[in-house]
């Protein structure tokens, strides 16, 4: 058990996006934490809501999406409902982000150098020579070699995993408490995610960071992850230690999308497939989201919707579980 | 066969159902540039049936009538609501002749641009290579020189080269091409840059590989999906254009004085503005002004319209 | 005439995209032409009925080799044979046409690969149409039913738009359209690469399905070594424009032998990393060398740890070693131990 206590805490976090057919549910009673150091996989298909919630925590959502509920608190302080200014402050400040596309992330225009000494002047209370010197240790700390000449360098002299690297370093710039990384690995190629997977991890360790990774690859899951929270049409599923979520999956939809994942061992031919595709945001059954696809569902899945509950190693929303769990809580 | 049928009307249905409908119920200042649009135009195009006298018949003319003020002054005559100008023409009557006039040059001319500048920019941008470079460059050299006076040059040379019969009675066509070959330059260049664009795109290299030929992937493929900011640029340039042919009619090189246009008018109402017969002048021009605004406005919303919706 | 047993032949293919700058600036500055040789001389033939996959990381010109065949881009040099015919010998597009409806192609992006204004009937229904072999209307729209119901979609599916389905259900309408004009030959540019990875897997046992009912032969091309374990029969594995390694799948993955598969094996983030995670495993580090300027010699010298003065000299070719092919001096001089 983590017995520190947690640096993000999201309750019930409820996200709505109103259109003119009603109101769209894209992120649905989200409840989860991260302690400090630790990494926390958001896993799921594309629309399970994995990017929003992210967003929803660093205040980045778009307009007509919004927080429609729930709390989320850093520290002591709670975020959702901090007003623009205040939210500024504190995204680049406490909270860093690393998105998927680091060719978009970095102005092509300005220097690498002027981009990062601009994100600490703003945020920490430096000199422009003080600046500089800290925006070349965070070079040579992510790993940019031949950083002294590297830093007045332009977005585009650098190959796209320098670039992710660069971004790192941006994301770091004012040594935020929590990073989150949504697919920082995807855009790149396999030899340089493993080097970025190893970067993540190890800045954790070293600056005690908590990181928020969203991705789809359960393979970075593995390797980058103390825990994972498995996201499905909006909704929580599972949610548990990373080992456990990839070895010993208890929700129905981990087990599918952890069996149809191909192995490079092993038989070769077929791969196991979940029938049916997750549902769009305006057509989620009632009951549990995932009944219509679930090999084990029961007449009450179709009714009534799983709330997480303690099984085995990690916590599930799965009816099938429901006399297990009652019977541990007896 | 019924869902034949569905299919078909679900055109119509679905798009006044889709999101470009709903955007456009959404704006008011979109509704009001509308509905100025719609009654203006409504009433340049009814003009034979609603207009109180015909302008053009210089035999209904009396000279005893010029210049009479509007029916609610001192000197008014109420079969003359907006007051006469200099020829005896009531007003009220030229303005829906006139305006029907400017949008008859505004649109063909539009369209004529549209056209020309569609058919070089689709092909500037597929090809590629020499037609591009050649293309583009007239369309460089066409650019450097300001629409009014491309206009006034290509009229200009008309008037000289084409013996005098004739003259008068293609004013109208040589006026309606001096404008569109003035504007075809907007038209190319944007579709050419669409087109560079799209034609790299997945969909379009599929089509190659298939086998189908470049002809139809250019006009059943490419050219859907590069049209919609032509259809923006058409109304904005349709209000330019209007605004063109009035300045060419103003400055004298437009329509003839017998069948003025809201230009025309103005233009001969200019010489009486200061003497006090100042009617002449303001109502067209007030008309003028408001149609171009509220084409203006139509074409704003498109434009936005188009952007994230309509995708 | 018994049918060929190799059903596509591809022989020293070159291509190379110019990125000289431009004349004036060459003139001026006296910069020399410049030229990223994408496609560097690469060799391999693919036998009917079978799924030769190409794999390697971005830059390496497997979508370059792709494009090459289908007719998207002109080689540089070399060429294409298919079932026997030499494809460059063919210049005009009506001589190529009846070829070229034989093998056909499915792209990597569900999302741009249809044309977002079309119904899927029509799109589906366009190979059919663009070569005329259905003129019949009521035929077409039932051969267009049993299409998207050959992909288990439904002929319904036919009237509405590309933007009313999700990425695997865009990418079984493209299949479906590749599929229209019966070819023999399907090239695969990284059909799943854009989805999520329970998609994935219906859409690749859907491909298995087609091509045995159906009898195709696959080029498939990924970065994704897992995909490519579980679907190819053959795999080529390329580096910067040259194809340094082929062997069949399992051959590959249990004994890998060209030093840069060995790093593409070793890198890949696992579910149950044998060796504990990759953080503590510390990868290999650099990064694929730039294209207009490659090393000399043996491209992968600067990142290999066996190079030695002919690696960074000599160009290695293809030869054979215990069933697989591979151009690698180390290899070749017995330095490398495998296993």
């Amino acid at each position: 058990m983590r017995n520190t206590e947690p640096l993000l805490r999201v309750e019930h976090l409820r996200v709505e996006v109103p259109t003119r057919r009603g109101t769209l549910v894209a992120v649905d009673d989200v409840s989860f934490d991260i302690a400090p150091g630790e990494v926390l996989g958001v896993v799921g298909e594309s629309g399970a809501g994995k990017s929003l919630t992210g967003a929803a925590i660093i205040g980045l959502l778009e307009p007509p999406l919004r927080i429609a509920g729930g709390r989320i608190a850093l520290g002591s302080t709670r975020i959702d409902n901090l007003p623009y200014e205040a939210m500024r402050r504190i995204r680049g400040k406490e909270i860093g982000a690393i998105f998927q596309d680091p060719l978009t992330s970095l102005n092509p225009l300005y220097a690498i150098g002027y981009q990062l000494v601009e994100t600490i002047r703003t945020h920490l209370d430096l000199g422009p020579a003080e600046a500089r010197a800290r925006a070349l240790s965070l070079l040579r700390e992510v790993g940019i070699s031949g950083a002294d000449e590297r830093i007045d360098h332009y977005p585009h002299q650098f190959s796209g995993g320098m670039r992710q690297r660069v971004v790192i370093a941006l994301a770091l710039a004012a040594n935020p408490r929590l990073i989150i990384a949504d697919e920082p690995t995807t855009a790149l190629d396999v030899s340089i995610q493993a080097q970025i997977i190893a970067l993540l991890k190890r800045l954790g360790r070293d600056h005690g960071t908590a990181i928020m990774l969203v991705t789809h690859d359960m393979g970075v899951i593995a390797e980058t992850a103390h825990r994972v929270a498995v996201m499905y049409a909006g909704r929580i599923v599972e949610i548990g230690p990373a080992r456990s979520i990839v070895d010993r999956p208890s929700h129905p939809y981990t087990i599918g999308m952890m069996a149809s994942i191909p192995r490079t061992a092993g038989q070769r031919g077929r791969l196991q497939q979940i029938d049916g595709t997750m549902p769009r945001l305006n057509a989620i059954p009632p009951g549990c989201s995932f009944n219509p696809r679930c090999t084990k569902a029961i007449d009450r899945c179709r009714r009534e919707r799983p709330e997480l509950m303690p099984v085995k190693e990690t916590e599930t929303a799965c009816w099938q579980y429901a006399t297990v769990a009652e019977a541990a809580s007896a | 066969m019924v869902s034949s049928l569905a299919a078909q009307s679900g055109w119509w249905s679905r798009a006044v159902d889709s999101d470009l409908m709903w955007s456009f119920r959404r704006s008011p200042v979109t509704l009001a540039a509308t509905v100025v649009a719609v009654v203006i135009i409504g009433s340049a195009l009814m003009a034979p049936l609603i207009a109180p006298h015909d302008p053009y018949d210089l035999a209904s003319l009396s000279l005893l009538n010029a210049t009479d003020p509007p029916a609610w002054l001192h000197d008014g005559n109420w079969s003359y609501l907006l007051g006469t100008d200099n020829q005896g023409r009531d007003v009220l009557s030229t303005i829906f002749y006139g305006t029907r006039l400017s949008l008859l040059v505004g649109c063909s001319a539009v369209f004529l641009a549209l056209l020309l500048g569609v058919t070089l920019g689709l092909l500037a941008g597929w090809r590629g290579g020499i037609a591009d470079t050649l293309i583009m460059r007239v369309a460089d050299v066409q650019l450097s020189f300001p629409a009014i006076l491309i206009a006034l040059l290509i009229d200009g040379v008309a008037h000289s080269v084409l013996p005098r019969e004739i003259q008068t009675r293609i004013t109208l066509y040589v006026l309606i091409a001096a404008i569109a070959l003035s504007y075809w330059v907007h038209f190319a260049r944007t579709v050419r840059g669409s087109t560079m664009v799209e034609r790299n795109k997945e969909y379009i290299q599929a089509a190659r590989v298939i086998g189908v030929h470049p002809a139809r992937i250019v006009i059943g493929h490419l050219l859907p999906n590069v049209i919609g900011p032509v259809l923006v640029i058409a109304t904005i340039n349709l209000a330019t254009a209007i605004l063109t042919e009035a300045t060419l009619s103003f400055l004298g090189v437009g329509l003839p004085p017998t069948e003025p246009s809201l230009g025309t008018l103005i233009r001969i109402g200019n010489d009486y503005l200061l003497s006090g017969d100042w009617w002449i002048s303001v109502f067209p021009g007030i008309v003028l002004a408001l149609l171009i605004l509220s084409v203006n406005l139509l074409g704003d919303w498109l434009r936005d319209a188009f952007n994230p919706k309509l995708r | 005439m018994p049918e060929r047993d190799v059903l596509v032949e591809v022989n020293d293919l070159m291509r190379h995209f110019d990125v000289s700058p431009p004349a004036l600036e060459r003139l001026l500055q006296g910069k020399p032409r410049a030229a990223v040789k994408a496609l560097d001389g690469v060799t391999f033939s693919i036998r009917r009925g079978e799924t030769f996959s190409l794999v390697g990381e971005s830059g390496c010109g497997k979508t370059t080799v792709a494009r090459c065949i289908v007719g998207l881009y002109r080689p540089t040099a070399g060429n294409i044979v298919f079932d026997g015919v030499d494809l460059s010998r063919l210049k005009q597009r009506k001589t190529m046409a009846p070829l070229r409806r034989r093998m056909q192609m499915i792209f990597q992006d569900p999302y741009a690969s249809l044309n977002p204004r079309w119904r899927v009937r029509k799109i589906v229904a366009e190979p059919l149409v663009a070569h005329g072999l259905i003129a019949d209307k009521a035929q077409l729209r039932s051969r267009v039913g049993e299409l998207l119901e050959q992909v288990r979609l439904a002929p319904a599916d036919g009237d509405k738009f590309p933007h009313e389905f999700s990425g695997g259900q865009r990418q079984r309408i493209s299949i479906a359209r590749a599929l229209a004009a019966n070819p023999e030959f399907l090239v695969c540019d990284e059909p799943t690469s854009a989805l999520d990875v329970s998609v994935q897997a219906q859409i690749l046992n859907l491909m298995k399905d087609l091509q045995r009912r159906l009898r195709l032969t696959y080029l498939f091309i990924s970065h994704n070594l897992a995909v490519i374990y579980q679907i190819s029969d053959r795999i080529g594995v390329m580096y910067l424009g040259r194809l340094v390694e082929i062997a069949a799948a399992d051959q590959l993955f249990a004994a890998p032998r060209h030093p840069y598969t060995r790093l593409l094996l070793e890198t890949i983030p696992r579910l149950d990393p044998p060796d504990g995670p990759l953080s503590e495993r510390e990868p290999v580090a650099g990064e694929v060398p730039n294209p207009i300027d490659p090393p000399p010699g043996c491209a992968f010298h600067p990142r290999c740890p066996h190079a030695n003065d002919r690696c960074r000299q000599e160009r290695p070719s293809l030869f054979a070693a215990s069933g697989t092919l591979v151009a690698c001096h180390a290899v070749q001089e017995g330095r490398v131990s495998v296993g």
